[in-house]
């Protein structure tokens, strides 16, 4: 049983701001992370994931609960214990990788060693190894404004690897690299995991990136927890609206549900081949992905091809349902015209109540602090 | 994106037109022969050549006397002590104000930012009054109350000049760091503390060393101010015979009456001048190009304060003592000074009389100075940010050959002091080259176009750069002519800032003294040159009056000045 | 009928030449998009067209009228040329209002008040800007500063309209809003668009038309989306959009097979007349026309299986080299996902072929 390398308790953070009234940043987090592990928080600005990493690395301090490092409490309200950052022997990445300009790629990357007080030829050999495995070799005596983005983000990464913490924060690591070089650096850091087996916590509110990158991931809107999971049950089995079209694409239709068959809304003679779910109001929205929904000539609803727009790498149909329309994706080997008719055919939808429309306000709100 | 732009652009233009970019870059290069070439070649011409022949003579004539030598030696002293205790100050002020949760920052903020707003010299005449060697109000206090033998405190010491220096140029650093210290990315001391750094060693390491290159422009700043500078120095300096490179060129024209062999001994000191400016703006050059970090963030973040704890209430104490002492204590003496009958008497309220500011409005000189003051500022402004304008737009959208000369020649007067300014303006205009403007206002007005023109380049320059090219060239792919877009896009984009510009040349234009000093005629007084002269004259409360007078006026602008230029909602 | 035409264009900026013998058509009411690389001319060219630089040589017609021609020694100036313009970072100015700003051009034909006053409320109407019609650029955001300079583009000529890269700067759901909207706006008024960017996927979202450019300023395609995907004309178009793998082709006796290193496989697919003789063959294919099938000859090993939500990204070993494939989610869902270090049969569904490239060292 993998060990538990960070908990968060009921943790909560209020703000009292003085133009928007109080804001509850962050409302009763309570997840595990295990040893190993690579979790991320993923949501909008203004979900609170900030904020989160923000209470774990301990440059804010929470208003109630408690989070646990390596089973050593770090912040606590009710013991009223808070262990200032730099005693939490972390490492950490910013977004904009904080490398400091008056210090070389050496220096940058032995600051920990040396408040440490590190013996000199053991700052040396780890230094040195540290660099070796961000591929910065030969760049020791380089001052940071003479490298590039990527080159910068990984002195970063050396210096927080240089300590060999257990827990490293990574905040939005990727999304001030261009798209290349994301690729590179996504696989640079999985690597450097498995060999070093850090636990790492990032966040984002890229979801490409965090899919591609997670063992798991929690999706946060508002301050709360919608859902944690693996990235593919997120992805195939979100739990509500938001993080159905937060992870991806979305392809949303109100149905109506009358004597266990499922209609489209506008057309309530042709039935969809779905089954009614359990559990099942007279009005729903079903959502699906643009891209799983199979498009063929014969099997399913009938339609026809309203518009076709041709993408890089796949085609895009919008094709009349009900009283709605429907956004298809399909690679480029599946051809249909404008005009023809055509069938769509959905493969294990989800079901959502239908929405209220103060949600949306409110999340607009948040995202003015 | 790399802008490809030069003549192959403006081609669509050519043909028959003579163009409006032709006109403006003469124009461009006419205005800086006159107003910055000529003075400075008369400079140079007065200074190397005698009898027609190229000669260091008359420069080692000068070196070679005890009064040139300890005049350039106290210069430099006092500006080495002025820039360390200024930097001291404005760095410890900076920290304590933009990074330590003492309260009432955001006031004490502004109020520290007062001193900038005063001539030194008035600051330097109020210290005066109060610790004289001989009559200072505070010495003789001193005297009776302790029983002392003689007085305990001399403001007419290089330490005094050095004192007075600092509490108005330390600012120049303040406003530097505190700047610096409110825009660094915080991350970057977030980082250290996460590898395991106190609050103090990140201070230590890292804050610090990023904002030297804030502390270096400072003190820098600093150190050519005070090295040019003429108010304090001849204020508090002269009784003593302590003289300082301004000071002593002002000297020795005063004492020669205006001949022709004391402007050329003043000539060949303000070569001396210029090389020790020249000196400091080397190092200037060197400490800044070596290392402007970009530490500058993206979000808007704030740092973490430092927690004063017990230190909290006392160094508030301390912030607002040094307040009263720079910006209170001088201000208080210059207006009590003004309300008393005669000087040396008591302040106390049944010596004080109106008199002396009623005065102001009845003596025609001193009425004639304020308006002299006036008509110049205003004209310098006005006429010094046109011309920085013009060459503005040509060195930057023009583009003409011979770029870089008018770029140099803006700027070059920026690093001549004002002393030595005019002195060419007087060898230039004085009648040797056909044109006599002494005595008159012109002759002050080239000077000052001379000293702010580099000034209005800066302003108009970051001006112009924000006016990105493709907003001219979108009116003119709309159908304006080159004229139409320059009218309808350009000058009101850059307006705003061509209007900020102007109050920041007309108010030190309006208390100027250094420059008028050795300019001014029997009926072309400016404000400062009257305060000045009346208290040469002996008259302190009448000078104090003046002073105070001056005071408001520069409150007022200042507060006027504010209100517009905040009003504007920035383009 | 050829509404714009570039003829022979060649511009140099000193001996860094960025143009040579550039000639393009645009067809009247069609939406044209130049795609090139950064600082391949294209900005240069439409330049060119605006009359804000002039070319060394060539001449440019619009709808029949020469603007410039060297050989003529015409030079139309800038302001009397007539086309609208949407310049990158917008250049709507920030000191007028949105009716002044896109009044503006109307203003500068010296119209009467009161057509300008109607022509400006239409063409907001037009681009849904309406109630914005007494703001000032700074309260609006990136996305309404477009349409603001789309109207004031279509005010100084609804006929023919150049967009150079105005979107770069939007976030993608935003991105693709706006090019929805040119589209639309393009669609109901029937102006003929010329949109210059570096972006291909925005291209292909928006043009009727695409002529795609490479680095050294030189025409490499004019044709429409499908054309220049499904039938790309030369290997640099096909390499041009998105990823792709290559894999050697020999002909072994009278079968073909890929060249993997150490081992050849059977190429079973049929394979064109028309393949350049004597010359090494690669066969080049994207990552979503690749499926998995057992029953396939061709063997590789997963290496690396990526989850990226709407597609699964897998890193697979082909004998000698590694080709990237990509799976929908549907499709994971019907067939199956393959799992990292295991062996799977591909097939390939749509290969193009090509003359090899020399690999480089």
């Amino acid at each position: 049983m993998a060990q538990v390398q960070v908990k968060l308790e009921h943790v909560t953070k209020r703000f009292v701001t003085k133009t928007l009234g109080d804001i509850v940043a962050v409302d009763d987090f309570n997840f595990e992370v295990y040893e190993g592990e690579c979790f991320s928080i993923l949501g909008p600005s203004g979900c609170g994931k900030t904020t989160a990493l923000r209470m774990i690395a301990g440059f804010e301090d929470l208003t109630e609960g408690e989070i646990h490092l390596g089973g050593r409490p770090v912040s606590s309200s009710k013991r009223n214990l808070y262990v200032p950052p730099e005693e939490r022997d972390l490492g950490m990445v910013f977004q904009a990788f904080a490398v400091w300009p008056h210090k070389n790629v050496f220096e940058n990357v032995a600051y920990p060693l040396r408040i440490k007080k590190v013996q000199r030829s053991e700052i040396e050999r780890r230094v040195k190894e540290a660099l070796h495995h961000t591929s910065l070799t030969g760049l020791e005596k380089t001052y940071p404004s003479d490298l590039s983005g990527g080159q910068q983000q990984r002195i970063a990464l050396a210096r927080s690897i240089v300590t060999n913490p257990k827990v490293m924060l990574l905040d939005e690591p990727l999304s001030n690299l261009d798209p290349h070089l994301r690729e590179t650096m996504r696989f640079e850091l999985k690597e450097l995991q498995s060999k070093f087996g850090f636990t790492i916590i990032f966040v984002t509110h890229d979801q490409s990136e965090a899919m591609a990158l997670s063992d798991r991931m929690l999706v946060a809107d508002m301050g709360k927890i919608m859902q944690i999971d693996t990235p593919e049950n997120l992805y195939n089995r979100p739990i509500n609206r938001f993080v159905h079209s937060f992870l991806g694409e979305s392809t949303f239709l109100n149905v109506v549900i009358k004597d266990g068959k499922v209609y489209a809304k506008g057309d309530m003679e042709h039935p969809l081949d779905l089954e009614a779910p359990p559990n099942a109001e007279p009005e729903m929205i079903m959502a699906t992905r643009p891209n799983a929904i199979e498009l063929t000539a014969e099997k399913g609803y009938r339609t026809h091809v309203q518009t076709r727009i041709f993408l890089t790498d796949r085609t895009e149909y919008v094709v009349p349902i009900g009283d709605q329309t429907l956004k298809v994706q399909t690679p480029h080997r599946i051809t249909f015209s404008q005009g023809e008719s055509c069938s769509v055919r959905f493969v294990e939808p989800m079901w959502y109540p239908v929405e209220d429309a103060d949600a949306e306000k409110e999340r607009q709100r948040r995202q003015l602090i | 994106m790399i802008n490809l732009r030069k003549n192959k652009d403006l081609a669509a233009v050519e043909g028959r037109r003579i163009g409006l970019d032709n006109v403006m870059t003469v124009l461009a290069f006419v205005l800086l022969l006159v107003i910055v070439v000529i003075p400075i070649s008369m400079i140079i011409y007065n200074a190397f050549f005698h009898e027609g022949k190229f000669t260091f003579s008359l420069i080692v004539d000068q070196l070679t006397r005890s009064t040139t030598v300890s005049s350039m030696w106290n210069t430099i002293k006092i500006g080495g002590l002025v820039t360390l205790f200024g930097t001291i100050m404005g760095v410890f002020y900076a920290w304590l104000l933009g990074r330590s949760n003492i309260p009432g920052k955001k006031l004490m903020r502004s109020l520290f930012t007062i001193p900038y707003m005063f001539p030194p010299f008035l600051g330097a005449m109020a210290w005066d009054l109060l610790l004289n060697g001989r009559s200072g109000y505070l010495n003789r206090w001193l005297v009776q109350t302790f029983n002392l033998s003689s007085a305990p405190l001399n403001i007419n010491t290089i330490w005094g000049i050095v004192f007075v220096e600092v509490s108005y140029y330390f600012p120049f650093v303040f406003m530097q760091v505190v700047s610096a210290l409110e825009r660094m990315d915080p991350t970057l001391e977030e980082s250290a503390r996460i590898a395991g750094a106190k609050q103090g060693t990140v201070i230590r390491t890292i804050t610090l060393p990023l904002v030297v290159p804030a502390i270096s422009a400072g003190a820098l700043l600093i150190l050519i101010s005070s090295l040019a500078h003429f108010g304090v120095p001849a204020i508090l300096g002269f009784s003593q015979g302590i003289f300082t490179l301004p000071t002593r060129i002002f000297a020795v024209i005063s004492r020669s009456g205006g001949s022709f062999e004391g402007i050329r001994q003043a000539a060949a000191l303000s070569i001396l001048l210029v090389v020790v400016v020249a000196l400091a703006l080397l190092l200037q050059r060197k400490v800044l190009s070596s290392g402007g970090y970009d530490i500058i963030k993206g979000k808007s973040m704030r740092p973490t304060l430092i927690n004063l704890r017990g230190a909290r209430i006392p160094l508030f104490i301390l912030a607002i003592v040094t307040l009263g002492v720079v910006v209170l204590v001088p201000l208080v003496m210059i207006f009590l000074v003004g309300l008393v009958r005669a000087y040396g008497l008591p302040l106390i309220p049944a010596n004080f009389t109106l008199a002396n500011y009623a005065r102001i409005f009845t003596t025609s000189g001193t009425l004639d100075s304020i308006k002299n003051s006036l008509v110049l500022a205003i004209s310098a402004g006005v006429i010094s940010m046109t011309l920085g304008t013009l060459i503005a737009y040509v060195v930057q959208k023009i583009k003409p050959k011979g770029t870089g000369v008018l770029e140099i020649l803006s700027v070059l007067p920026y690093s001549i002091p004002g002393t030595v300014l005019a002195i060419g303006v007087i060898l230039a205009w004085s009648g040797s080259l056909g044109v006599s403007l002494y005595n008159t206002l012109w002759i002050i007005l080239l000077a000052y176009m001379a000293r702010y023109l580099s000034f209005s380049m800066k302003t108009s320059s970051a001006a112009l750069l924000q006016v990105h090219p493709s907003l001219e060239e979108a009116a003119r792919t709309c159908g304006a002519t080159h004229t139409e877009s320059l009218k309808d896009i350009t000058l009101p984009l850059i307006r705003p800032a061509m209007i900020s510009g102007f109050f920041l040349i007309f108010l030190p234009a309006m208390r100027e003294v250094t420059t008028s000093v050795l300019l001014y005629g029997p009926y072309t007084r400016t404000l400062g040159v009257q305060i000045y002269s009346l208290r040469d004259a002996g008259m302190m409360p009448q000078a104090s009056a003046l002073g105070s007078v001056a005071i408001v006026l520069i409150i007022i602008i200042n507060a006027i000045v504010t209100a517009i230029t905040a009003d504007r909602k920035g383009v | 009928m050829a509404y714009v035409r570039f003829e022979n264009i060649s511009v140099s900026y000193g001996s860094n030449q960025v143009l040579k013998n550039f000639s393009l058509t645009l067809e009247k009411n069609e939406i044209m998009c130049l795609v090139g690389p950064s600082g391949c001319g294209k900005t240069t060219l439409v330049r060119c067209l605006l009359g804000l630089t002039k070319p060394d040589e060539g001449e440019i017609y619009v709808d029949d009228k020469c603007l410039f021609s060297s050989q003529r020694r015409i030079n139309v100036p800038a302001e009397r040329r007539g086309i609208g313009i949407v310049f990158q970072d917008y250049a709507v100015w920030p000191h007028l209002t949105v009716k002044d700003n896109v009044a503006y051009p109307m203003r500068k034909q010296r119209m009467k008040k009161d057509d300008i006053e109607r022509r400006v409320k239409d063409v907001l109407k037009q681009v849904s800007m309406s109630e914005y019609i007494n703001h000032l650029p700074g309260q609006l955001s990136g996305g309404q500063q477009q349409r603001v300079a789309i109207a004031r583009a279509l005010m100084s000529s609804d006929d023919l309209i150049v967009l150079d890269e105005p979107i770069t700067n939007l976030d993608a759901k935003l991105r693709d809003q706006m090019l929805n909207e040119i589209r639309d706006i393009q669609r109901n008024i029937g102006t003929t668009i010329f949109y210059i960017t570096h972006d291909q996927r925005a291209a292909l979202h928006l043009g009727d038309q695409l002529a795609i450019m490479n680095e050294r300023g030189e025409l490499i395609q004019v044709g429409t989306d499908e054309d220049i995907i499904l039938r790309p004309k030369s290997r640099f178009i096909f390499e041009f959009i998105g990823v792709t793998n290559f894999i050697p082709l020999k002909r072994v006796d009278s079968e073909y097979k890929l060249d993997l290193g150490r081992e050849m496989l059977p190429w079973l697919e049929p394979v064109p007349d028309d393949l350049p003789q004597g010359k090494p063959i690669e066969i080049g294919t994207r990552p979503n026309d690749i499926t998995f099938d057992d029953t396939s000859p061709i063997r590789a090993k997963v290496k690396r299986a990526v989850f990226l939500g709407s597609e699964y990204d897998y890193f697979v070993e082909l004998g000698d080299r590694e080709i990237r494939l990509q799976q929908s989610t549907l499709d994971a869902a019907l067939v199956g996902v393959a799992k990292e270090g295991s062996e799977v049969g591909l097939r390939f569904l749509n290969p193009h072929y090509y003359e090899a490239k020399r690999r480089e060292a």
